[in-house]
């Protein structure tokens, strides 16, 4: 392969690794807080890639992004509220078995309401345009990802550690029952993780789909599984290392497609998985945890 | 006198099964669909009931069954697909040598040996899938209740990716996957139709299961679910009894694999995907997480509900010129969906919580009816 | 002298910045009742926590009945405060999980009841005794160790006997009342055939009447099972009423030892206990 080849494949990768970083922070957070993996989290990704198809049939395309993003955020807290809250007391399992019968629940209904071929995703005209660098060519999408996850990402950490809301998220992932006690109103805070969550899965969905241009209702399983990946990689309930994690996924499954291994593109994300959690349990960033007895 | 009356009535309950079998046997043709679901429904039974040893009664939570059952599947089907059919199945890239001339031998084996050769298959695939575990078990074993799960989803992703990848195509087909499959052998040198070789195969699973889960060990197993540090502060080596769950529930979902290989006839990777998992854990919540009875149940109606009674909801529905809404393709999975948010919901025992079928109970309740019922009167 | 049952040497307990326990050296004589106590928050749950091996220890070494079941010496720690004659660094630390501590002989109980709750009674017994099974799984899933079986089973059922509790044997462990579910968690304790048995504040939430009757309870059980009992308690009365050694911890140190008089009268012990601020 000659140099500029293996750039583009980078660039390329970079691109899906911003969008994977967006839609690991949702996972992040929200394990973080309810030290739940929030299976349906993939599936919100996708349930927005029909959003945004839908949306942009009957509006130009500022307003859909902005339904889009809307509808994702509302479905998102609608999700805790009606499937989470409920179990917040039972086992762990329990919660855990409820998010994947939302996954099944999305996938389904999906299928049904938009059928499993796929459906072309429309083309935003202003993130197709081709730009050309030296011997590399890239759409504006893929140039936008990384920046915009950068700044997302950016704006996010100063709202976690500068804003009382930032502050009470962050004593409640330290300790979920202290900051009950100390009256913290979790119900807001979960909301509020839960909307964040969502509103950047949806950003995520709109970035990756632009660049994949078809939707089904399995769009988001492997994806979502392999953001999940991503967070643990980075160290889970940390925001910066779940940024990592995807940027790291992303290109390193770009340039094994590239190389022809596309069938274990997949398996490789998980092949990390194994790994990290042998050689370093709590990820490259995260804190040691031990359980009191 | 009562245990008396109960091994009457279970014994009485199995020899009605059995005689009802042989009549499905002789009438096979006319009762195509009532074949079918059951033979699945005992299929699913098994691996259910696997799943649920590790989830319900080890108390890990684990997301592997569809990656174990592929390599029960996958050797089992390579190992039975019989040598006259090799290259038609392996028609795009060839069979490995090593295959081939393992069934040459088989084929000129004799006649007995042809007979348990695919029991033999059946036994090969879950002793596989059982030594993957017991390995990969060393890694993931230690990792805590989700990490456990996303690990055992994710293995099960990285075996599926195994068996379509094209660089084992004259092992496993690669993405064409394998067709060809004999269907379930008869036993007993015919005295036992085919037809009931899967339901006597995992019966004798299901009683091994059964038997495990009331021994010490499968005491041990459930304090480990119950509480984790007390148990270790009791003795109980955390590591190896895990790993024991582990292994025998892979070594039943991987014999349940090659079972649901004879059934299908033909196997893609793809079959053993993430929603494969999914559509197991929705029988083991629905029957209950804790009970096998409740497994064995849930596994029958859910596959009757889904692959018959419910078929309806799929097609279209009329009343007289007016076509009822909603009911078209995908609405029945739909309902399925919901039915399953609403046993984890509201119904969290689902059909048998973490109790087992009594005879004691049904005659109780039985019992409680009737006298409410004389009461009113 | 008596032998000692079990020794501590310079265990050192920390999590991030908090040391929970600061260079504890403790003997527990055998055949006697020993007790750790001070206030909340001192560091005695999590000083059983790292002799039954749940923690490994940031420093220091525990041995028990001649065995060294916990070390870990990191080299520049050990240079400061503990001259050993071990040269290379793997022979610094010994890992043992607390599974195998109690196969050793050594049981514990749990501040907060940890029985195994949708249990019955007898079952919660056998689990215990589960440790110590001679036969592998397959052996024991198709029967094959009657002998056995029904050794464990009368084991079970005498024990449940000595402590009173058979007449619940058949009832889920959690609906039991909770006096007896604190006696019940012992007689489990019991079941894994301990010499040393290690009790964390067997007599919380007890009324003075109930106290007492576990005082004779556990002089009662130190004698038939010929124990050696270590235990944590608030219960004064208890502890200076049974106990014919008392270690006294406070922000994980170790502040005053002795027999009960000796200990009572400590200026140290007494100024722990009324928190006065140290001139
Ligand atoms: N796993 C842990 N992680 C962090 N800190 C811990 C952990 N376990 C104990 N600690 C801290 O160590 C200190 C001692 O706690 P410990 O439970 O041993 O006290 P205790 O003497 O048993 O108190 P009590 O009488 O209230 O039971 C406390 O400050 C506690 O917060
Ligand atoms: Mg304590």
């Amino acid at each position: 392969m000659s140099m500029t080849t293996i750039l583009q494949h980078c660039l390329t990768g970079i691109s899906l690794g911003g969008a994977y970083a967006l839609i690991a922070i949702g996972y992040t957070l929200v394990y973080g807080i309810l030290r739940l993996i929030n299976f349906a989290h993939g599936d919100i990704f996708m349930m927005a890639g029909y959003f945004m198809i839908f949306a942009l049939a009957s509006f130009p395309w500022p307003v859909a992004i902005i339904i889009t993003l809307v509808v994702t955020t509302v479905m998102g807290i609608g999700i805790e509220r009606f499937a989470y809250k409920p179990l917040r007391n039972a086992p762990r399992m329990s919660i855990m078995i409820s998010a994947i019968g939302v996954s099944y629940l999305l996938q389904n209904l999906s299928t049904y309401l938009f059928t499993a071929i796929p459906r072309g995703y429309p083309e935003l005209p202003y993130l197709k345009k081709i730009y050309q660098i030296g011997e590399l060519s890239a759409s504006f999408v893929t140039i936008l990802t990384p920046i915009l996850t950068i700044v997302l990402v950016f704006v996010l950490m100063i709202l976690v550690n500068k804003t009382k809301t930032g502050m009470a998220m962050r004593a409640t992932s330290k300790d979920f029952e202290t900051a009950k006690l100390m009256g913290i109103n979790i119900n807001r805070v979960v909301s509020v993780t839960f909307a964040i969550g969502s509103l950047l899965a949806g950003i995520g969905s709109i970035l990756y789909f632009t660049d994949r241009m078809s939707v089904t209702p399995f769009s988001g399983t492997l994806p979502g599984l392999k953001c999940f990946v991503a967070a643990v990689f980075g160290g889970i309930g940390n925001i910066p290392g779940a940024v990592v994690g995807g940027f790291f996924i992303g290109i390193v499954e770009t340039l094994l497609v590239a190389l022809g291994y596309s069938t274990f593109s997949d398996a490789f994300t998980f092949l990390l998985l194994i790994i990290m959690l042998l050689v370093k349990p709590t990820g490259l960033f995260g804190e040691k945890n031990v359980e009191k007895v | 006198m009562r245990i008396k009356r109960n091994t009457l009535l279970t014994t009485t309950v199995f020899a009605l099964l059995v005689v009802f079998l042989y009549w499905l046997s002789a009438n096979r043709m006319q009762n195509g669909m009532l074949v079918s679901v059951l033979q699945k429904g005992v299929i699913f039974a098994l691996v259910a009931v696997s799943m649920n040893l590790l989830n319900g009664f080890t108390g890990l939570f684990s997301l592997g069954q569809a990656g174990f059952m592929s390599i029960g599947a996958y050797t089992t089907a390579i190992l039975i697909i019989p040598v006259k059919s090799l290259d038609g199945v392996y028609y795009m890239n060839g069979v490995h040598p090593g295959i081939r001339a393992l069934k040459m031998v088989v084929a000129d084996s004799p006649a007995f040996v042809q007979s348990i050769f695919p029991f033999v298959a059946l036994l090969l695939g879950g002793l596989l899938a059982a030594g993957i575990a017991a390995i990969v078990g060393v890694a993931v074993l230690r990792l805590k209740s989700d990490y456990l799960a996303i690990a055992t989803l994710g293995l099960s992703e990285i075996v599926r990716a195994i068996f379509s990848s094209p660089q084992f195509d004259q092992i496993t087909n690669g993405s064409y996957g394998l067709n060809k499959i004999p269907t379930f052998p008869e036993m007993a040198w015919g005295l036992i139709p085919s037809l009931l070789t899967p339901f006597i195969v995992v019966g004798f699973c299901v009683v091994f299961i059964l038997l495990l889960i009331n021994s010490s060990y499968g005491r041990a197993f459930k304090a480990i679910r119950e509480d984790e540090i007390a148990a270790e502060a009791m003795g109980i080596n955390l590591y190896k009894h895990k790993s024991m769950s582990f292994v025998v529930s892979s070594f039943f979902s991987a014999v349940a694999g090659g079972l649901l290989a004879m059934y299908m006839r033909s196997i893609e990777a793809k079959t053993f995907s993430i929603t494969m998992t999914y559509d197991i854990l929705l029988i083991v919540v629905i029957g209950g997480i804790g009970s096998v009875t409740g497994s064995i149940l849930s596994a029958f109606l859910v596959t009757i509900a889904k692959e018959w009674w419910l078929r309806f909801f799929d097609q279209p529905l009329f009343f007289g010129g007016w076509q009822v809404p909603l009911f078209r393709t995908g609405f029945r999975m739909v309902i399925f969906s919901i039915l399953l948010m609403v046993v984890v919901l509201i119904y969290r025992k689902g059909l048998m919580g973490s109790t087992e079928f009594s005879w004691d109970r049904l005659i109780g309740r039985f019992r409680r009816t009737k006298n409410s019922e004389g009461g009113a009167a | 002298m008596s032998t000692i049952l079990l020794k501590t040497e310079h265990v050192t307990m920390q999590f991030g910045g908090v040391v929970a326990v600061d260079d504890l050296n403790i003997e527990i004589p055998e055949g006697k009742i020993t007790a750790l106590i001070g206030p909340n928050g001192a560091g005695k749950t999590t000083a059983f926590n790292v002799i039954t091996g749940g923690y490994q220890a940031t420093n220091g070494r525990v041995t028990f009945d001649g065995h060294v079941i916990g070390e870990n010496y990191p080299r520049s720690k050990m240079k400061k405060i503990y001259n050993g004659t071990y040269k290379t660094l793997n022979e610094h630390q010994v890992i043992n999980t607390p599974d195998k501590i109690t196969r050793l002989g050594m049981a514990r109980t749990f501040q907060n009841i940890r029985l195994f709750k949708d249990l019955t009674v007898f079952e919660n017994v056998l689990i215990a005794m589960h440790g110590h099974i001679k036969a592998g799984m397959l052996r024991s899933t198709f029967k094959l160790n009657k002998e056995e079986e029904l050794m464990m089973n009368q084991e079970a059922d005498k024990l449940l006997h000595s402590v009173n509790l058979h007449m619940h044997r058949d009832e889920k462990s959690s609906s039991l009342p909770y006096g007896m579910q604190r006696k019940l968690e012992i007689a489990r304790a019991l079941a894994t055939g301990p010499k040393l048995l290690l009790l964390d504040e067997p007599a919380a939430g007890m009324n003075p009447k109930e106290t007492e009757e576990l005082a004779l309870f556990i002089q009662e059980i130190k004698e038939t099972f010929s124990l050696t009992v270590f235990l944590i308690e608030h219960h004064m009365d208890l502890v200076m009423d049974i106990s014919d050694k008392i270690y006294v911890l406070d922000y994980g140190k170790t502040i005053a030892l002795g027999t009960a008089n000796e200990v009572q009268n400590d200026p140290a012990v007494i100024r722990a206990y009324l928190g006065v601020e140290e001139a």
